[in-house]
Order: C-alpha cells, then structure tokens, then sequence
C-alpha cells in the first residue's frame, strides 16, 4: 500500500519537478530574524456532479483546481500568497510577496520530519468509485422511487457529488504531512403540490467514502423517503406560533444549534481578539449542568471529519463545555501560539488561496438519561422541531438564529399540528443555561453540513440528543 | 476620496486587452476543437482575476493577500446532451483535459430538448465601453496606511473599545465568454472595497457593527474619515439594546436589507425557480404583485454600475427594460433554458439580474422614519428563512424601536416574519436614500405590518 506522504508527491510536487528536500530552498527563503513561522499547503482537487431534474440526467461536470498556499507569520502579521503552478520558480515568488510582511535576513526552517497521524478514512479517488452508467442507474432509481411513493409528488431533483482533495503541508517547525481526502454526497429535494399548494422537502447525506457506502443497505432510498415525506408533512402545516415558548429540538442535525450558539463563539481567533461573547470565559457556566459539548474531528468516515487540518496538525476531540463548564477553544498554530494555548487541529482553509482560520470539524452534545417521550410529556404548551435549515450568529453578543424547515405543536405532552418553518433567535451564553432535559438518543447528521465564515466554506458535522430548552423566540405568525 | 495615492510615474503598463485577446484566442480554439470532436454546439467561459486585499487591526498590520485566481470552464453539447468542466490551469494540456473530461460527460447526460446555447439573433453586436475599468494603483505600504487611517478614524469615538479591523481590497477581472456561433465577448472591470468592523461595550454585553463601501473607481469612495465615523456610529448606537414584546407592527428596512428584500422578488420570478414549479409568484407575469405607484426597472448599461454588461452569461445582448411597472409584474427573469421550458423568450438574464432600479419616492431616510411613525426600524437580518416556494419569510433581526418617527432605542433578539405576497403588496413608501454599493439600488422600504416575535 502506498503511503499518503508518497501518493500527495506524486500528485504534486513530481510533475512539476519538484520534491520535499526542495521545500527546504523555499523556506530558507521563506525564513528570517522577525518570521515566526512559515508554512506551504500543497492542494490538489478534483470534483464532479450530476443533476438528475424532471427525470432526465440534465447536467454533469468536472472540475480540477491545484496549487500551492505560501504563509509567513511575524508576531500577529500574516502574508500571504498562492500561485496555481506548482514549479520552483512560481514558489519562490510567492515566498518573497509572503514574507514582504517582515523585514530581514535569511534564516531556515526547522528540518522536516513526516508526521504520520492515523487515516480516518480511505486514500481513494471517490470520483473512480463507481462507473458512470451505474451513477446515472442511481439517479434515476431514486427518482422513480420518489415518485412512486405519493402522487402529490411533482419534483424531484437529486444530485450526485464526489471530491477527492490531495494535500501536502509542509511548515517552518519541521512539519510534513500528507492527507488524501475523499467526500461524497447524495441531495435529494422534493416538490409536493396539492390543492393549489406547494410545499417542499430536503434529504441528505454523504461523508468520507466512496460511492458505494453511500448508498448501500437502501441508503440513497431513504434518503428519497425521507424528502417526500417532509415535503408533505409541510402541505398539512399551519402558521407557526411567535413569542417566547418551551422548545424541543429532535436528535441529530438540530445539533446545528450548537454549532452557531456556542461553536463559532469558542473559536480561538475571535477569543483571541476579544470579540466574542465567550471571550475570557473559560472556567465559568456557560450552560446547565448535565450540557457536554465537544468538538471531534477523529470520528472515522465523517463529512466534519480529518486526519490532520489544514496546518499538518492531527485532529482531536477537544472538550468545549463539560457539565456546563467552559473547558476549551478550538485552535490552529496561529491562535494558540498567541494565546498560549496548544493547537487542537481545528487550523481549516477552504483551498489553497485562502488562509487556515479555526474551525469546527463535528460538533456534537454527549447524550443524557431522558427517554425522548418523557421530554415530549413534560411539556404542556411549546414547539417541537426535528429538522432544521441552516443558522448563523453575531459571535460579538452572541445571538443567533437556526431556521426550522419541519416543526410541530406540542399540547399536553403529544405532537399535535405541524406548523409551517420558522426561524428561532437565541442568545448563545444563555441558551444552553435553559437546557432542563437531554434525551438519551445521540444522533449525529447524516452528512450535509457547510459552515461559511470569512467567505470560505468547509464541511462540518452536527450532533445531539433531543433537547428541551425552556423559553427560546419563535418567528412564526400566528398568535 | 481623501487619501491615496494615483502616483503616475509607478503605474504598470496595463495589459488588460493583450491577456482579453488571449482568452479570447484559447476561447476560440477550444471551440473548434471541441466541434472537431463532435459537438453541435460549445461555449467557453474563462477568468482572470487579481486583487491584493490588507487587513488591519489595532494599528497594526494582520494580513496581507496577494490574490490571482484563473478559471475555465467549458460546456459541450450533442444534441440536447450536455456535459460541462472546469480547470484552473490555463495550459494547453490541462484545457485539453478539461475537454476531454466535458465531453465524456455528454455521452452519459441524457437528451434533453430545452439545452443549448442561446439563439444566435439575440447575440450581442454593440460593445459600448461602460466605465467599468479603473485599476487602483496601490501598493501594499499604501493599502496599510489607508486602513490604518480609515480604522483610527473609527477608534478616536469614545466608547469604542475594541476593532475587528479594517479592510483594503483592490481588484480586477478580465473574463471571456465565446460560444459556437461565432460570438466572443470580452469584459474587463474593477472593483474595490473598503470596509471597517467595530465593538463597543464591556463584559455585560459587547457589540458590534461594520460599514464599507464598494466601487468601480478609487475616486468614487467615501473618504476614510467618514467610513470610520460612519461604522463607530453605527456600532456605538447598538449599545443597550432590549429585546421586544411580541407584536404587529410597521417595518422600516434601512436601504442595504431592502435590497434584500428586492433580491428575493428577483428569486421568485427567476426561470430556474419558475419552471420547476418552486416560486409562490408562479404565473404572477401581468398580474398586481405590489402598489399601483411603484415600478423597477432594469438598466443594465449604466456606466460604472455594479452590474452592468452588454451581454449575459449566454452573450445575449442586454436591454433597458421594466421588472415591475405600476405595481404589475412586467416579466420574468429568463436566461435561454428556462425561457424554453417556459415557452418564451430569454429576457437576457443567463447569469442573473444586471443594474435593477426601484423607483425612488420622495421621502429621504428622516422623512421615511416620520411616515412610519411608530414601528421596527430594521438594518440588520440574520439567517436564511425565506421560502421562495411558499412566500413564507421568517429571520431573525435587530434595529430600533421608532417612536413618533424618532429612534427610540435599539433593538435585538427578535425574529421578523410575514409572507413576501403580503409584503410586497403591503409595501407602504420606497426613500429617496438610494444606496448605490450593489446591483440592487433603492431607498429603504417600508412594509405596512409584520409580526415581531421576542420575549
């Protein structure tokens, strides 16, 4: 078996003529008195789709990006500069505008020395997975089946997506390491109409695997089963409820609600600088006892997930909040450097023209002791939300919003009418002090997250237990 | 604006036509290649971007980025199938790859009768120089002066404790799109920004607020002074903010979240959204969607505008033409595909809206304030709950409670929800205070009522 450190060179130092021990004329260039630290990310990708829509296979497409990200790090100054041709030449100017930010003479990096961190998934090419025709057969299979499950079924587009990303990072403190990064994806939307009205549904899922182990044990049909079935649900929904009112959040992707009210704001940059609401607050409840939260990146197969981030660093699961207790940040070199912290492999760029910032990988709450019904009977008057669309948040004060794209009334204890989607606002130091109940069933999601932040987009992960929070605002219309 | 920094004797030599001329010429030439392999029909679009983007924070330098982004992209067509791919390396053997690879695709896409490219009569003939192309002739030490100026100017306001920094961001694009009839269009513009984020308050509470500005030429922006002056107050004023009761009242959208508003029309009366069936204005063409006074116009051919093009993504040439006139929307959004499956006729928007004006009325942003009286002043919206299928529009938002047309006091943690049917007819005013940093121009907007949702 070919080692990962082997297949990234030949991917993309060997057709441009070039090999590690080369790396070091980079940083000696790279190097001086006033440079901290001085890294290069070496990304190949590759990426295809296919867009099956009122039943025919419309569109297909490939892509290829490669290219090299060069870095220099003075104190808190960063340059920055990326060249697509990986050749010597190209290298070595991009190391003179990067390091432009320092003045001084030439120094050297640290020795390279390989950093073999254990794979979480496999160095294969998901695009090679499975033959073409058998990709069209999918598609169609699964719009037949979405089809044939309800009349009022009127649309249905499904999407096929595969990358293969292949990096090679090499840093000034003798960094080396090699990932090969599979991902998959399955969308499938559904548009039901009846009596006039329309209504729509979404499932999905995929992760860091090929083809195959994204559809097999009748995966990809459930994934259809389950657009359908949310596209009429929401053709019965009334008018959500607006105010203040009990929530209860259903296991899995709700976990998005983590992601925005606590994630993003225990992001070492923004601690760093101040700027968000945790900031400083390490050591103190920020939720109610029982809350656990982590950040993992090392769960095998996982869309979220890494065997080392984007600086070399091997992932890790890092304890955010334990027993309502804020433990730790997320950090890549930069940040933990400044704050004297460890790095926690939390360091993610979207490609190489872009700079790493922390970032999530998959964020998840560990799982309770209430049966998800005990939770649903104790309350008597409130929401209760099993899906949801995506979220965001003003890390400085802390609010924030996640979007419920399927909801229902809870009277007396049951689920009673479903209720069209509505936005719901929170304050993320507070929220999760509301937490009175966590179910016993952690789910995690099925594989479709995308964080943005800075306009670069990463694939995350999201995980919890049914959650009851006591008061959160409901954007609905009825009142 | 104030500062920089046009030193003539440091330009570089601009080069922009000879690389146009280039991307036109492998434009061409994958074309004919991708013919001789026995595509009916081929088109080619390809990008050379390059920008150099300084942050600043504290004083202090944080990052500077040098960028130079490449694309390519070319799409085949056998028949009704259709296959696509892209590359970011411009050599001769990737492009050659990226061929090969789009046309593998078709043979496995099926037959699908609405494909192709655009009819070639409507191609674009008239090239008219739009103003677009105003290079910044910055260097990195003058983009670091620039945000430390703009970014002190923001600091000196007291009760600003803290900065997210400033940003300095000079850009250009050189793009081709060529097609199989012979059409080849080449655009060049430039675009800069200046922007500046700020946080006010302590432990019990910070917050935080940003402005910037977006332009075509470095003499059209604001001064640095003003852009910081302008963040700080914005920032100081969200200091205090209260959550609200929940209630039905009227919405002011400060002029940057109207054109949000505008954004989602555009959405819902777009082609792709229309022919699969997911808009709630489904055959609204000829039909009252808004008031009998208000029009929007499209007016893609305005000099320096943030969206302006003689051509679309198909090389379709543009045209002045109404959205909405008197209340009753005009048309649709249409690029060529959707317009088939539609059974009309492309209304030059492959790709998108150009310039789209909304009719400003009288009122500037005090005179707005006034007329709404008591309500929600709204300038910021958070989250994605806007469903274009249903009309249904739930996000969160903060602003100011306005009390007999005077800010009262700002407002946050509250979510803002109503169905766009209803607020587009409900639309009471449009301001004069017309913010010109986006494709989308109009003044703020003022909905009759919405129900606010808060503790």
């Amino acid at each position: 078996m070919d080692s990962l450190i082997a297949q990234a060179e030949r991917k993309l130092l060997t057709p441009g003529g070039l090999a590690t021990g080369d790396l070091e004329r980079v940083f000696a260039q790279l190097m001086g008195p006033s440079i901290d630290a001085a890294d290069l990310y070496f990304q190949h990708s590759r990426s295809e789709s296919w867009l099956l829509e009122e039943g025919i296979v419309k569109d297909g497409s490939h892509s290829i990006e490669q290219g090299v990200g060069v870095r220099a790090i003075s104190g808190e100054k960063t340059g920055f500069a990326y060249s697509d041709e990986i050749v010597l030449p190209q290298l070595l100017d991009a190391s003179k505008a990067a390091r432009a930010i320092a003045q001084g003479g030439n120094g050297a990096g640290k020795p390279l020395a390989l950093n073999g961190a254990r794979a979480l998934y496999p160095a294969i090419d998901p695009v090679e997975s499975l033959p073409n025709p058998d990709k069209i057969a999918l598609l169609r299979e699964v719009d037949a089946y979405a089809r044939s499950r309800d009349p009022r079924v009127k649309q249905v587009i499904v999407s096929l997506a595969a990358t293969m990303d292949t990096v090679l990072v090499a840093g000034s403190d003798g960094t080396l390491a090699a990932d090969v990064r599979p991902l998959v994806r399955l969308n499938v939307q559904v548009i039901a109409e009846a009596n006039g009205r329309r209504e729509q549904g979404h499932a999905g899922g995929g992760g860091r695997y090929g083809y195959r182990e994204l559809i097999e044990n009748g995966r990809a049909l459930a994934f259809a089963d389950e657009a359908v079935r949310a596209a009429l649900v929401n053709l019965d929904a009334i008018d959500a409820p607006a105010g203040s009112m009990t929530v209860v959040l259903g296991p899995g992707w709700p976990g998005v609600l983590l992601h925005e009210a606590i994630g993003h704001g225990l992001e070492g940059d923004f601690n760093r600088k101040g700027s968000s609401a945790f900031a400083g607050r390490l050591g103190q409840r920020v939720a109610a006892k029982g809350v656990t939260v982590v950040d993992d990146g090392t769960l095998p197969g996982r869309r979220g997930s890494l065997s080392i981030d984007d600086e070399g660093t091997p992932t890790e699961c890092t304890t955010l909040i334990e027993d309502g207790i804020l433990t730790g940040y997320m950090q890549d070199k930069l940040n933990a450097r400044l704050m004297g912290m460890k790095p926690t492999g939390n360091g993610r760029r979207e490609s190489f023209t872009q700079l790493p910032m922390p970032r999530m990988t998959n964020t998840y709450m560990l799982a309770g002791s209430h049966d998800p019904q005990e939770i649903l009977r104790s309350v008597k008057k409130g929401l209760y939300a099993p899906n949801f669309g995506g979220g965001q948040v003003d890390i400085t004060n802390g609010k924030f919003v996640f979007s419920a794209s399927e909801a229902y009334l809870i009277e007396d204890g049951r689920i009673t009418a479903p209720v069209k989607g509505a936005t719901l606002i929170g304050a993320g130091p507070e929220v999760l002090n509301r937490v009175s109940m966590i179910g016993n069933d952690l789910a995690l999601d099925e594989g479709v997250g995308v964080c943005g932040k800075d306009g670069q987009s990463v694939p995350v992960g999201v995980g919890q237990p049914t959650l009851k929070i006591d008061g959160m605002t409901v954007g609905g219309t009825a009142s | 604006m104030s500062a920089p920094v046009i030193a003539a004797d440091r330009r570089q030599p601009d080069t922009s036509q000879q690389e146009l001329d280039r991307l036109a010429e492998l434009a061409e030439d994958v074309i004919r290649h991708a013919r001789a392999a026995g595509a009916s029909q081929a088109e080619v679009a390809a990008s050379i971007d390059t920008g150099l983007s300084v942050n600043v924070r504290l004083g202090e330098v944080e990052t500077v980025e040098h960028t130079r982004d490449r694309g390519f992209g070319v799409t085949v067509y056998f028949g009704g199938r259709k296959g696509s791919a892209s590359t970011a390396d411009l050599n001769p053997d990737s492009i050659r790859i990226t061929l090969e690879q789009a046309c593998a695709i078709a043979r496995f896409t099926e037959e699908d009768p609405a494909a192709g490219l655009a009819d070639a009569a409507r191609m674009a003939t008239a090239f008219p120089d739009l103003d677009l192309w105003h290079p910044w002739d910055i260097d990195t030490a003058q983009a670091i002066a620039l945000g430390q100026e703009i970014e002190a100017a923001g600091r000196a306001h007291a009760g600003i404790g803290n900065s997210d920094g400033a940003s300095v961001q000079a850009g250009q694009s050189l793009s081709v799109y060529a097609n199989s009839h012979g059409f080849v269009g080449r655009e060049r513009g430039t675009r800069h920004s200046l922007s500046l984020s700020l946080i006010a308050g302590d432990a019990d509470g910070m917050q935080r607020d940003y402005w910037y500005d977006s332009v075509r030429a470095p003499g059209d922006f604001i001064g640095a002074r003003a852009l910081g002056d302008k963040a700080a107050q914005r920032t100081l004023a969200r200091v205090g903010a209260r959550g609200l009761s929940t209630r039905q009242c009227p919405v002011l959208f400060a002029p940057e979240l109207a054109r949000g508003l505008i954004g989602h029309l555009v959405g819902a009366v777009s082609g792709g959204t229309l022919y699969r069936r997911a808009s709630f204005l489904l055959d609204h063409a000829g039909r009252q969607i808004m008031p009998s006074w208000l029009n929007i116009v499209e007016r893609p051919l305005l000099p320096r505008g943030q969206g302006s093009g003689a051509f679309d993504a198909e090389g379709v040439a543009t045209r002045d033409s109404a959205l909405v006139e008197n209340g009753v929307l005009a048309r649709y959004v249409l690029g060529s595909y959707s317009a088939r499956k539609l059974g009309l006729e492309s209304t030059g928007n492959a790709g998108g809206i150009h310039n789209l004006l909304v009719e400003p009325g009288q009122d500037d942003f005090a005179g707005m304030l006034k007329r709404m009286g008591t309500g929600l002043l709204v300038t910021e919206v958070m989250g994605q709950g806007v469903n274009t299928i249903t009309g249904d529009y739930s996000r969160g938002a903060a602003g100011f409670w306005v009390e007999n047309g005077q800010i009262a006091y700002p407002v946050e943690e509250i979510t803002i929800a109503a169905n766009l049917r209803d607020m587009f007819a409900g639309i009471v005013a449009v301001g004069s205070d017309v913010d010109p940093r986006s494709h989308i121009l109009t003044g703020s907007i003022l909905l009759e009522r919405m129900t606010v949702a808060g503790e």
